[in-house]
Formats: structure tokens, sequence, C-alpha cells
């Protein structure tokens, strides 16, 4: 087992991490996109990995609720993160 | 008879109405394919394009079961048209498919995101079961998920099965024979966030549940018109007066869900490692959406399949095409002669052979699709093409429609439906024809095998095969230009986006490309074969018969011995031809063809091209009936093969063969850009509702292949 010691930066948006970078799910900027990314498990709290970004720079693909989610790096940004460190 | 029907009508036996509802990619398919076998078939829901799946399973000596398989969603929000059509099926009672219980599947190894679907439907309160499905997945990467726990917690009865290896599918029919009470308790308070739309929905319908009043009212306000009916007009007057913000209530409600299913997920299943176990997905990732490797290998795929349909299809083909002209030969030679063996011979069995014949190909091509969508890779490529595709104002998902437009035109803009965004759908739908679809691969093998000799190689690849990939290439560039004209006139309605699931790579299961194949290639016998074997009757007719004495004129002229005597130097199977090509010129196909000769001239073509012209418009494959009509009706015999025909014509004003290179590709040229196919059509009208979509459609396709055939047989020339 590992431990996560969360220690909260200030909030960027999804689509401002590094790739491999994790961070924790604050809150929505899109009414609307929020819906939807709700529905796919996107839900404040929740970690998220910013995965892969595709070959031409977009869209990306995040790990989030133990599976692999691709949106447009402009949906990405309507998702507030707190950045996390890892400690194993 | 329908089997379906069959078991239904047995008076004795007990039928129960069931049906699967579940994620996308949650193996919902796998295990309606594992439950019914080939008691199965496709149709639509009524006065909707939503695909219908229906099958019959017997789970015990007295108990039949009608299962139907709901379109995959990821939850019950009024987001798409599928949605909409689940959501209905579950909660009207009158709705002709209301199920008498649901099989819900969700995939064990993606446990927290499925469960957000069965949340929902456990709090529409109707007889549930939980069908757990990829336990295997679970077990290999060593969890375990305690089912006793989960079944307590949701209050439904749950199965862990996995549908792939068929274990636990006899457990989870004897399941069905229980009796399944409704959800033991709500699985969140939705009265707490919605009290008063709850209240006000509820004095107007009735409703089993107050999640079901909740949704009800948030389907209203984009329902479309299909399922619209005097109750949601109800509601909406109940509704009026009050004000509240739908979306912040529906975000609230999904944050519930989530925060309850984290702690369900937390109690019931033991990681062995933090980690997950993805790395054989991460690892193919970091090839197939590699910035060079994945592009290399999505053009290899393409090319692989063009050569496999190509020559692999060739041997089988050539089987068919031998037993039918074994088959006409001997029928010509058994029977009586007369109009009904020529009818027989030249109209039936010609544009039989002429559906047939082209299985092969399909079914590979079928093969090829179900594979790529199985193992997850075409989400894959939706990815990897999304911000290329966006230009041209399509959307990553747009690959899908175009990719199985390759196959036919009809599903891939069905399959359109999955994008969102009106402009990028509409322009998807538009160009999606353009994608050379099977029905071309008839007329591009034909004509390609007539122009282009079969020992050619560029190497280790053979020209047929080159020119074959160029065409489809051909296709998509044009498709491409279409949508980038489309996106400058084209205005923008709402947002685009592209939020999608990357499913883990799993290896294609045969079961379901054996399924898939038999389905298309049954669509494409009854549904393309009985229009391509009633045109090639009618043409047969039009082609054998003439106006007034016009035959008998003809025939007279042979018998007059001056003119006879005028022919001495030609064999009589040379004068049998010289005869038959004139009936067939003062035929009524004749005077029809020559009719638009005019028209198509510039391009090359001549009034037995324009014959299979305008009979072509109904269905493309139907050229290759045609021609193999119009040229048997000149072939008394009647052995030779289409190619051997087409391939002796000679042009009377150059002597050279008709079929020429200009000619040739002229007519590829013109098959690949033209609008002909009346199915397409009306599906376009019935996704667009607009009778403007179709028109369109037709004519700037129907443009751009005269202008393009035009330039071709021009510069060939």
């Amino acid at each position: 087992m590992y431990t996560i010691q969360i220690m909260k930066v200030k909030l960027k948006n999804l689509s401002q991490l590094e790739v491999g970078q994790s961070a924790v799910i604050d809150s929505f900027t899109d009414k609307i996109m929020a819906l939807k990314l709700l529905e796919m498990g996107c839900t404040p709290g929740e970690i998220v990995k910013l995965d892969r970004v595709a070959p031409l720079g977009d869209p990306i693909a995040i790990s989030v609720s133990g599976y692999l989610l691709s949106l447009r790096k402009e949906e990405a940004s309507t998702i507030l993160v707190s950045t996390v460190k890892q400690k194993i | 008879m329908e089997p379906i029907q069959s078991l239904a009508n047995f008076s004795e036996r007990n039928t129960i109405k069931i049906a699967l509802v579940g994620n996308p990619n949650s193996g919902k398919s796998t295990l309606f394919n594992a439950l019914t076998g080939m008691n199965q078939r496709t149709g639509n829901f009524p006065g909707v394009t939503v695909d219908k799946k229906v099958g019959t399973a017997r789970l015990s000596d007295t108990v039949i079961a009608n299962f139907i398989d709901l379109p995959g969603t990821y939850s019950l929000y009024p987001k798409s048209l599928d949605e909409r059509v689940a959501f209905d099926v579950l909660c009207n009672g009158d709705n002709e498919e209301h199920p008498d219980l649901v099989i819900i599947v969700a995939d064990a190894s993606n446990l927290k995101r499925n469960l957000f679907l069965v949340s929902q439907i456990i709090d529409l309160k109707i007889p549930v079961i939980l069908a757990l499905n990829m336990m295997d997945m679970v077990e290999k990467d060593g969890d375990t998920i305690d089912l006793v726990r989960l079944s307590e917690r949701l209050g439904v009865k749950v199965v862990g099965l996995s549908a792939r290896n068929k274990s636990g599918i006899e457990e989870l029919k004897r399941s069905l024979l229980q009796p399944l009470p409704i959800p033991a308790y709500d699985f969140i308070d939705i009265k707490k966030i919605a009290p008063e739309i709850i209240e006000r929905v509820k004095t107007v319908v009735k409703v089993k549940s107050d999640f079901m009043a909740f949704q009800m009212a948030n389907n209203l306000e984009d329902t479309n018109a299909d399922i619209r009916n005097r109750q949601s007009q109800k509601i909406a007057d109940a509704l009026n007066t009050l004000i509240v913000d739908k979306n912040k209530l529906q975000a609230q409600e999904s944050v519930e869900r989530y925060k309850k299913i984290n702690r369900i997920v937390e109690e019931c299943i033991t990681r062995k490692t933090a980690v997950q176990s993805r790395s054989f997905t991460q690892q193919l990732d970091g090839i197939l959406t590699h910035r060079i490797w994945g592009y290399v290998i999505f053009l290899s795929i393409l090319f692989l399949i063009f050569q496999t349909i190509f020559f692999l299809a060739a041997f089988p083909m050539e089987w068919i095409e031998t037993m039918f002209v074994t088959l006409s030969d001997w029928a010509t030679k058994a029977l009586p002669q007369g109009e009904l063996t020529s009818l027989l011979v030249n109209g039936i069995l010609a544009g039989l052979s002429g559906v047939v014949v082209f299985i092969p190909q399909i079914a590979l091509l079928f093969a090829f699709i179900a594979i790529l969508e199985d193992t997850g890779y075409m989400a894959r490529v939706s990815f990897i093409m999304d911000k290329l595709l966006r230009k041209f104002g399509l959307n990553g998902r747009s690959v899908i429609p175009l990719m199985s437009g390759v196959a036919c035109a009809v599903p891939a803009i069905m399959s359109a439906r999955t994008i969102s965004n009106w402009k990028e759908r509409i322009i998807t739908i538009m160009v999606t024809p353009l994608m050379s679809c099977s029905a071309r691969l008839p007329v591009y093998t034909l004509l390609i095998s007539l122009v282009i000799p079969q020992d050619k190689h560029f190497g280790f690849f053979n020209y047929q095969g080159l020119i074959l990939m160029g065409l489809y290439l051909v296709g998509f560039l044009a498709a491409i230009g279409a949508a980038i004209v489309m996106k400058w006139i084209l205005k923008a309605r709402e947002k685009s986006y592209f939020i999608m699931e990357l499913p883990v790579y799993r290896s294609p299961q045969w079961r379901t490309v054996g399924l898939t194949i038999f389905d298309k290639v049954k669509m494409f016998l009854w549904d393309a074969g009985k229009i391509i074997v009633a045109i090639s009757i009618i043409l047969w007719f039009l082609s054998s018969h003439a106006p007034g004495q016009r035959f008998e004129r003809i025939e007279k002229k042979y018998e007059d011995p001056a003119y006879v005597g005028s022919l001495s130097s030609k064999t009589p199977g040379q004068v049998n031809a010289q005869i038959a090509s004139e009936k067939l010129e003062a035929s009524y196909a004749g005077i029809l063809g020559k009719a638009i000769e005019p028209a198509i001239a510039p391009l090359g073509f001549d009034w037995k091209i324009g014959i299979a012209l305008v009979t072509s418009f109904a269905a493309r494959e139907v050229f290759v009936g045609t021609m193999a009509t119009i040229y048997s009706v000149g072939d008394a015999d009647n052995t030779q093969s289409i190619q051997d025909k087409m391939r002796a014509e000679i042009n009377p004003e150059t002597g050279l063969p008709k079929f020429s290179m200009a000619v040739g590709f002229s007519l590829l040229i013109f098959y690949a850009f033209a609008m002909q196919c009346m199915s397409t059509l009306a599906i376009v009208y019935r996704e667009t509702k607009k009778i403007k979509w179709p028109l369109i459609q037709f004519f700037y396709m129907s443009a751009l292949a005269y202008l393009a055939s035009l330039l071709v047989y021009n510069l060939l020339k």
C-alpha cells in the first residue's frame, strides 16, 4: 500500500498538467460540460492523471475513476484541479 | 417463420420480456449474443432510427425469454436519441417494449463508472438484476469483488459472469426464473434535491418512483418530436411556473450518486495492487497513438484491408462466378427455348449472380470493421484523428461513420448519431456517402479488371490493388474537401465536444465478428438483393423487347439472301452477335440509353453505359447486373463471363476495345462520386428530418461526379 499526501497548491485547469502528472478535481467552469463530465466519473475529489496527449497535441487522455477518458483540451480546461504530490 | 414469433405464440408457455441495459463497452452485446445465440434479429424502434436488437432464449421447459438489447448509454440523462429511446422503454409502461425485468450489464473491471447508470436504473424502481460482466478481468488483475456485499448495498440481485468465456450465463438464466423484486431501497434520495419538481410531476402522471418523475421533467426540454406525447405536454404545463436550474439539480444528483458509489466500491473491492494493471493497454497505446507509428500503423491497416479484400476474396468469387456460368449453361441446354428460359437465365440468374458474387468481399470488409471495433482500436483512431478532422468541420467520432461508410453508408450515417454537435453531425452525414462503399466495390472490381492487366506488379503490390486503394483515397479526399466547403457554409448551433472512453484493448471475439458478418451479409442479400434482382428482371424485359415491329424487321433483314451474301466473310457466331447487338440497340433499353447518350458522351460513355447509369440510380451495384444482362442478351450461348464480354467489346470508331483506359477511369470516378443510392437518401432524410439535406446531397454529388468524369476522360483520352 502507499499513502497519498495531498498538498493543495493553487488551482490549475486540467489541460495545464504535464503528461504523467496527477491532480484532484476541484470544480468546473462550464455548467453544461460539467454534466457530461460528471456522468463520466469526473467528480470533485476524484484523482485524475494526464495519461497522454494525442500526436497532434489535442485531444488528451486522462485516467479517472479507474478508466481512460479522452477529451479535448478545450473541454479539459473547464475542469479546475489542484495538483497532488504522490509519495510512495 | 420468425423464431421469435413462433415461440412467443406457444400458448402454454410463459414468456417474459427482458431488457438489457448498460454502458458502451460493458460487454452488453456479448452477453446478448451469449444468451440468444442465432435467435436474434435487428429491427428499428417505431418512428426513430435507433437499432433494436431482439432475441429469444429458453430459460426452462416452460419459460421463454424475449430479450431486447437497448442502445449502450452512460446515463439516463436526455443527451442523445439513443438514451431517450432507452429511457422511454424503461419508464413508459405503454411502450410496447416495456420490459418485465431489466438486466443491467456492468463492467466489473471498471465498476465505479458503470455503477452510475446502475444507480439511476435502480432508482427507476423496476425489477432489475445486475449482471457483473468481465469477472475474469477482475480475477486476472488479482482483485476480488464481494458480490454478496455489493448486492446488499445496492438492494438488487447480483450475478458475476464473464460473457466472453460464457461462464456464469447459466446462473444468470436461473436467476431470471426467480421472482425479482423491485430494488429494495432508493439509491439516493432525489426528493431532497428536487422536491418541488417531483411533486408537481406526480400530480399529473402516475410514476413508479420519484426519480422517474425527476427524469421525466428533465427529458422535456429538448425532447424530440418522436417521443413527445400528450403526457410530456401535461408535465410541461405542470412545471410551467416553476423556476429552477435543472442543470444544477442534475449536477447535484450526479455528485450524490458518485459519493455513494465511491463508498460502495471501497467496501466491496479488495485490490491486490494499488496501481491498476492496465499496463498492456498503456504500452500498446504508446505505439498505436504514437505521433509517427500511430499514423503509419493506421494507414498500414487500411492498406492491408484493401489488399485482402481484393485478393483473398478473389478465390471464392471465382468459384461463385463459375458456378453461375455452369448453371446458366445447364439451364439454357436443359430447358426448352423460349421466353421463360430467357427470363430465368438472362434476367433472374444474371441478376442473382451479380448479388451473390460480392458476398466474399462484404463479409471480409465487415469482419475487419467488427475486429477494429471489438478490440478497442477504433476509439484510438478517433483519438489520433480528432484534431485533424476538426479542421475540416468534422469530429474524431466522424472516423467511425467515415470508416463504416467504406462498408455501407446507411449504417454509417446512422452511427453519426454519436456526434452530439449538430454541425459536425450534418457535415459527417453529408460527406459519408463519398466514402467508397461496398456497393461500389463490384463496380470497381469489374472495371479495374477490365482496364488494368492482372499480372502487372509494382514491386510486391499488384496494380489492381493499388488502383482500388487509390479510389478509396479519392473518395476520402473528396469527403474531406466537401467537408471543408460545408464548414464554411454551415453555421454552428452549439459547441462541439469530444468526451469519449478509450476502452481497454481486448482480443476480438470471433463470435461477435461472425454474427456481424452474418447480419450484414443477410442485410445485403435481402435489402440490396431484392432491388437488384427486381431491376434485373425489368432490364431483361427492356432489353429483350422492342416497340412495334423493330425486332421482326431486323430478323427479316438477316433472312434476305442478298444481305446475307454480303456477310459471307463472317463466321455464323459473328453474325449472331451482330444480330443480337442490333436488337439490343432497337430495344426499349437501347432507346432509353440513346436518349441520355448526348449528355454522357462527353464523359466517354455510350448508350450501353447510359442504360446502366439509369438503372443504378437505385443502387450502384446494379451496374454490374445491368452490364451482365445487357451483354448476355447479346450472347446466345451465354458461356462467357461478363468481364470477357465487356473486354471483347470494340469501339466502332477507333477499332480499339470500348473499355479503354480513359473510359474505364472516367466511369470509375463517376461511380466514386455520384449519389446513386436510394437507401442512403432515405436514411439521410430520416436522420435529418428535412428533405433539403438529401436533395443537396444528391445534387452536389452528381455535379461533382459529372465534372470529375469529364476531366478524367479528357485528360486520358
